[in-house]
């Protein structure tokens, strides 16, 4: 799909990018031999846990200690207020990029006051984690409850109490969308459709629970934290300005990483508190959270009600949208990166695959008595994308034609970039088309349809959907952290140096937590320098040996990172050709780097070995003219410069069948073509997509942190929350349309959510078609049996 | 009763005599991966759902968070370890890697230990069959998919391609 007519370093026969590749810690994994933070033991080791708030919302009288301190095993226990005298500062999640954003300052645990249930509010630390708990159970708290807020509809009412009485009310953040003249447009519509929707709050649930070993050394003032997070740079930063700490004697180290969907990308009072404790006693600690206490302190997401417009002409030419989206964020807004994301991506990637130009939309965010919610997975895109398919699909049932056509109608067209959508975004690069037509081919649409047809007279309801998407990756310094002013990297880099061996060593500041992030690094380094992958070894995870970066969110590592490594990996092998020209007395340019040999670049006849290089470079140098001082490493770092984001597109389908008398819903199969530009290893990539898809069915299917009207979390075990299984899930079938991003030499985009970001949407679409005959609809989710049933009118 | 209450155990682990003195408290799998080292089992929920501490005990494979420690006594107790190490799996686990049926690998190995025990039937599966039997097994990451292709192909492979 590339317009480059040039060949690139890409392009060539030995090019590692765009191959299929195992992962280098595949094999330790599979062997059970994966090194993760509950994993690390260290001498003099102890365990913190935490007394939570039973309450949503309690003042919190005296705390008395005394018989957790004597309990056996405990070293420390610390309130809330010993620990806030510990910090050089509060949270306070706000960022300059929204605009009139409200939120309270925070400590790491609650001081007079607790906001949600869970939050921690005493900490006692034990040789081991069962005397801690046991420790925990002697803490004794004078409570006295305060109202709560536990529902959005009515929390900005004047009568709802404010939950933080300095902010006036509960309000956290309002904004508003409007581009060309919508209400004209509604006028002029020939069918007007309206809807509201529900979305469940639900959360990650990463297997292995957020986890955190801190030690401190007296001696040398270092703080040592391993951490299962994606963000190792960013928790450096805000741990060490938490505690007042310079920032460069604070070394995080990310192992292996048992999950993190965005959920790890957020600072926590319990793992804070954890490395206080650390530096108070000398002496390591561990803090891994179980599942009950994951459930009600990891960052919850998506508790959304909106409404949707869309105004359409006869012919099925959508004219206008509206949305009023309402989210309830949780007691805090979370720091550093706020709880007002998600809200913010609805607003602005509604109807995003859409050419219509009318469009007005508006969010409020409420704060709540519940977990604070933020970035997880596919932020905002599960939302959006499932109200405007659902739009359309009503829309087509009106004008009378069929769902496909709709869209191919409507989305803009692979020819007509750079443009805007209709929210306001510049978009490039995007081919919802050449997706369409390769989604029809690979279901077999036609067939589909017939067969549906067919089933339908013999009582067998089953149902198609389509859901077409764009997705906002690899977010650029001017879109909202850095403009923002939170202590948050959108650039990345990498530090690459050549060995004496002649082995490559490649430190980024992106982060793997299962995705190849490594090896597709690796891949990159070794295509861009003209090595084999074997000879490069990817470090990452680690602050001491790795370039200051953002880590990996947003979708950010393949296509950011990704881009520093190339860059890094050219640079480097320039300076390689450099000091071969002059032992070679060579223009560097009659040069090349193929397979790990320097050779001539007219007829590939071989020079020299880069192990020759290494050797001279660092042990030999007198060989070297005294002009060419050996540098052999080079430093890149990259940006995106002017977009917020590199938009990646594509459609979902799904085939569903409904029993109308249970309510159940199977899930017979999935589909996804989508454009993450170049893709530089299939097989991974497949994977993204398709543990993606499972990660947005789960929320659409099942998964809901249900909570009552006093605000306590009525779910909040694995055995009550539900989760996909293997059994419930589909085979799903992921093909691309490559068409590389022009923001960078590499070309690739970002696609680890856009799995998740549209499997919601596609399932209610199909569902909803499998529902049509009956005059039902679904607008709920998780779209449980009785939500199924309900629509049926059958309970 | 006094939580922190000892009983001496002598169990065989990986094919090697264990003798320890543990709290009756203390599960399965935190005595595996505490005192033994192995750390292979992991632990997602300690409540018998998720299926990342699978071990196989006597034979058959359970929830090392819901067994104590002291239920082992006089028990031979096989951990990922062990089973990866005696070669056992050692096709099941080539064919994990070439399909990238792990990503985190958090729950890999308790899904190589109940993917083992369907293989061991050395009976065709259709793929339904092997999502049912491994649906004991939360996996956040792949979506399955690539789990199921992984462990079918095995079996197939094994029982001579029949099944397909």
């Amino acid at each position: 799909m590339s317009d480059k007519t040039t060949l690139t370093p890409l392009d060539r026969p030995n090019s590692y990018v765009g191959r299929t590749l195992s992962r280098t810690s595949a094999k330790r994994a599979v062997a059970g031999r994966g090194h993760y933070t509950d994993d690390v033991i260290l001498p003099r080791m102890v365990h913190s846990a935490f007394v939570r708030s039973p309450y949503a919302h309690a003042r919190i009288g005296s705390i008395d200690v005394a018989a957790a301190k004597r309990a056996p095993g405990v070293v420390l226990a610390m309130t809330g207020a010993e620990l806030k005298d510990m910090c050089a500062m509060s949270w306070h999640g706000v960022l300059a990029c929204f605009e009139g954003m409200k939120a309270a300052h925070q400590y790491p645990m609650a001081v007079d006051r607790a906001c949600w249930q869970g939050e921690p509010v005493v900490m006692v630390v034990a040789d081991t984690r069962a005397r801690a708990e046991d420790a925990c159970e002697l803490v004794a708290i004078e409570w006295e409850e305060l109202p709560v807020v536990a529902e959005k509809t009515t929390a900005l009412d004047p009568a709802t109490p404010a939950i933080h009485p300095e902010l006036g009310d509960n309000l956290a953040f309002r904004k508003t969308i409007e581009r060309g003249d919508v209400d004209a447009a509604f006028r002029a519509a020939d069918f007007v459709i309206e809807e509201t929707f529900e979305f469940g709050r639900h959360t990650a649930v990463t297997l292995e629970p957020r986890a955190l070993v801190a030690e401190y050394d007296r001696g040398t003032e270092r703080l040592t934290i391993t951490t299962s997070s994606q963000v190792p740079h960013m928790i450096m930063t805000v741990f060490a300005r938490t505690l007042g700490l310079p920032e460069h004697n604070v070394r995080v180290i990310a192992p292996d990483v048992g999950g993190a969907f965005g959920m790890k990308i957020h600072s926590y009072g319990d793992e804070l508190a954890t490395t206080a404790a650390a530096i108070k006693l000398g002496r390591p600690v561990k803090f891994i959270a179980d599942r009950l206490e994951s459930f009600v302190t990891d960052i919850h997401a998506r508790e959304h009600r909106i409404t949707g417009k869309m105004a359409v002409s006869r012919t099925g030419e959508i004219q206008a949208l509206e949305i009023d989206d309402l989210s309830a964020a949780g007691a805090y807004s979370q720091y550093p990166r706020t709880s007002v994301f998600e809200a913010n991506q609805v607003l602005t990637i509604t109807g995003g695959p859409y050419k219509h130009q009318n469009y007005r939309g508006r969010t409020t965010v409420v704060y709540l008595n519940k977990v604070p919610t933020s970035q997880y997975r596919a932020v905002g895109h599960p939302i959006g994308i499932s109200v405007a398919e659902h739009l359309i699909d009503r829309a087509a049932e009106l004008a009378g034609i069929d769902p496909v056509d709709i869209r191919r109608m409507n989305v803009m067209e692979d020819d007509s970039y750079p443009r805007l959508t209709s929210t306001g975004l510049k978009a490039q690069d995007m081919s919802h088309q050449a997706c369409i037509e390769k989604l029809m081919k690979a279901m077999d649409y036609g067939a589909l349809r017939a067969e549906q047809e067919s089933l339908r007279r013999k009582g067998i309801w089953r149902g198609i959907g389509l859901a077409t998407f764009i997705k906002g990756t690899a977010p650029g310094p001017h879109g909202f952290y850095g403009l923002g002013g939170a202590p948050i990297a959108s650039q990345d880099a990498c530090v690459i140096r050549l060995e004496p061996s002649g082995g490559i060593i490649c430190a980024v500041g992106v982060t793997d937590q299962g995705q190849g992030v490594d090896t597709v690094m690796g891949q990159i380094a070794a295509t861009a320098l003209g090595v084999p992958p074997d000879q490069v070894r990817v470090i990452e995870g680690d602050t001491d040996a790795t370039p200051y970066g953002g880590g990996t969110y947003a979708s950010r590592a393949t296509a950011i990172g990704g881009e520093a490594t190339y860059q890094a990996a050219r640079a480097l092998r320039s300076e390689i050709l450099r000091l071969a020209g002059a032992l070679l007395q060579a223009d560097p340019s009659t040069l090349d780097i193929v397979d790990g040999k320097v050779v001539d670049a007219a007829n590939g006849t071989f020079r020299i070995s880069l192990a020759e290089i290494g050797r001279i470079g660092h042990f030999q140098v007198a060989e070297l003219p005294d002009d060419v001082q050996p540098v052999l490493s080079a430093t890149r770092r990259f940006r995106l410069l002017e977009k917020p984001y590199i938009f990646t597109n594509g459609i979902h389908g799904a085939h569903v069948e409904v029993d109308v008398d249970t309510g159940f819903i199977r899930h017979l199969r999935h589909w996804v073509v989508e454009d993450c530009g170049r893709v530089v290893n299939p097989l991974l990539a497949d994977e993204q997509v398709r543990g993606g898809c499972v990660q947005g069915l789960g929320g659409a299917l099942y998964e809901h942190c249900v909570y009552d009207d006093t605000a306590q979390l009525q779910n909040g075990t694995l055995a009550d929350y539900l989760v996909p299984m293997a059994a419930e899930m589909p085979d799903i079938a992921v093909d691309h349309v490559q068409t590389p991003t022009q923001e960078t030499e590499l070309g690739a985009k970002g696609v680890g959510e856009s799995g998740t970001g549209a499997a919601p949407a596609v399932l209610m679409c199909a569902v909803n078609d499998a529902l049509r005959p009956f005059g039902a609809r679904v607008t709920r989710q998780p779209m449980t049996p009785e939500i199924i049933l309900t629509a049926l009118g059958k309970i | 009763m006094n939580d922190e209450e000892t009983l001496q155990i002598a169990l065989t682990v990986n094919g090697e005599r264990v003798t320890r003195t543990v709290t009756v408290r203390q599960h399965l799998v935190d005595f595996l991966r505490n005192e033994l080292g192995l750390t292979g089992s992991h632990l997602g929920c300690e409540h018998g759902i998720c299926g990342a501490c699978s071990v196989r005990v006597d034979g058959a494979v359970v929830r090392g968070c819901l067994m104590l420690a002291v239920q082992a006594d006089g028990s031979e107790v096989i951990t990922i370890e062990g089973l990866s190490d005696s070669g056992e799996i050692a096709d099941l686990q080539e064919r994990f890697v070439e399909r990238n049926a792990m990503q985190c690998g958090y729950c890999t190995p308790g899904m190589l230990l109940t993917a083992a025990e369907l293989l061991a039937k050395g009976k065709p599966a259709t793929r339904e069959e092997i999502r049912t039997f491994l649906s004991g097994n939360f996996c956040r990451c792949t979506g399955y998919h690539a789990i199921v292709d992984a462990v079918e192909s095995t079996l197939n492979r094994r029982i001579g391609g029949a099944g397909r």
